[in-house]
């Protein structure tokens, strides 16, 4: 069972209280943009195996998003931390540098 | 002028624990910034006690202020001051960014009593129950099996769940089957 912390409210929220948000740090393109961005915001999606960058609800708690970085293979949860944020936080990807070496993901590693 | 009645008009069930709908209670949802003086002074205002800090429910007798969310407080009253007290808040809010709802017609409160109460959400709810992690003054929004809930404790065995009113028939359903006789864990 994936337990993941809420930073919102505090709770050790297991995953029947969560609702998936889908992938994290996702730029919208919208107006005067491209069609490639436009199809790639909306449809193109990282599938990794191994370090993972995802939006979660708190939805049957306090209902807040927030974003978690978690492993797809093991289900390690690397920290989890505010949804008002363009990247994640330095000490979760140095977390994850002393657990996976090398880790990329799109734009950070 | 209809009557206003309860979801299920104060039913109850005694099993190892004591399951009563509340009847009708009063509850205003208010969001803003819960760290603005104008917010605090309004909710401690219309419902007398302290303001709760993070997960904290602060509530004497039908009056109370339980923290909903980082932005969010539900401001307990007696039914009949619902509606008063809202326009009491968003009177004292008028200048600021901020909801007032008189929410208490959509929603239905039980009170679930006696040794097993605790037992019976830990049935329902993936929430921590130990007595040392859960006790009074504190709130845990939640889900029972598979609607969203909220429980605080009145006394040390006395829980209030609310949640929403059309699901009230679902939920006093579920507390009653988590409290049948002959089903006890014992695991507190
Ligand atoms: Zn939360």
């Amino acid at each position: 069972m994936l337990i993941l912390h809420c930073p919102n409210c505090g709770i050790d929220a297991d995953e029947t209280e969560l609702a998936a948000g889908g992938e994290a740090h996702l730029k919208r393109f919208g107006p005067g943009s491209g069609d490639e961005e436009f199809e790639d915001y909306l449809f193109k999606r990282e599938n990794p195996k191994g370090v993972h960058f995802e939006r979660w609800r708190h939805a049957a708690g306090c209902g807040k998003w927030f974003h978690a970085a978690r492993c797809t293979t093991t289900l390690e949860v690397f920290g989890t931390y505010s949804a008002q944020t363009t990247e994640p936080p330095k000490e979760i990807c140095d977390k994850i540098s002393g657990k996976r070496p090398g880790w990329a993901w799109r734009l950070f590693k | 002028m209809l009557e206003a009645v309860s979801a299920l008009d104060a039913a109850s069930f005694n099993g190892f624990a004591r399951i009563e709908e509340a009847g009708l209670r009063g509850m205003i949802t208010l969001r803003g910034d819960l760290g603005s003086t104008g917010v605090k002074n309004a909710a401690t205002g219309v419902a007398g006690v302290d303001m709760p800090g993070r997960r904290e429910a602060n509530c004497v007798g039908e009056k109370g202020i339980a923290w909903m969310s980082p932005d969010e407080l539900l401001v307990l009253v007696p039914y009949a001051e619902a509606e008063h007290a809202a326009g009491v808040i968003s009177r004292a809010l008028a200048g600021e960014h901020a909801l007032v709802a008189n929410v208490s017609d959509a929603r239905a409160m039980f009170y679930v009593s006696g040794d097993g109460a605790r037992e019976v959400l830990a049935k329902l709810s993936p929430a921590d129950m130990h007595p040392e992690t859960f006790r009074p003054g504190q709130i845990r929004r939640t889900r029972l099996a598979q609607v969203p809930a909220g429980f605080w404790m009145r006394d040390t065995e006395t829980f209030e769940v609310i949640c929403f009113r059309s699901v009230a028939d679902y939920v006093f359903g579920l507390l009653k089957n988590a409290a049948q006789p002959g089903s006890e864990i014992g695991y507190f």
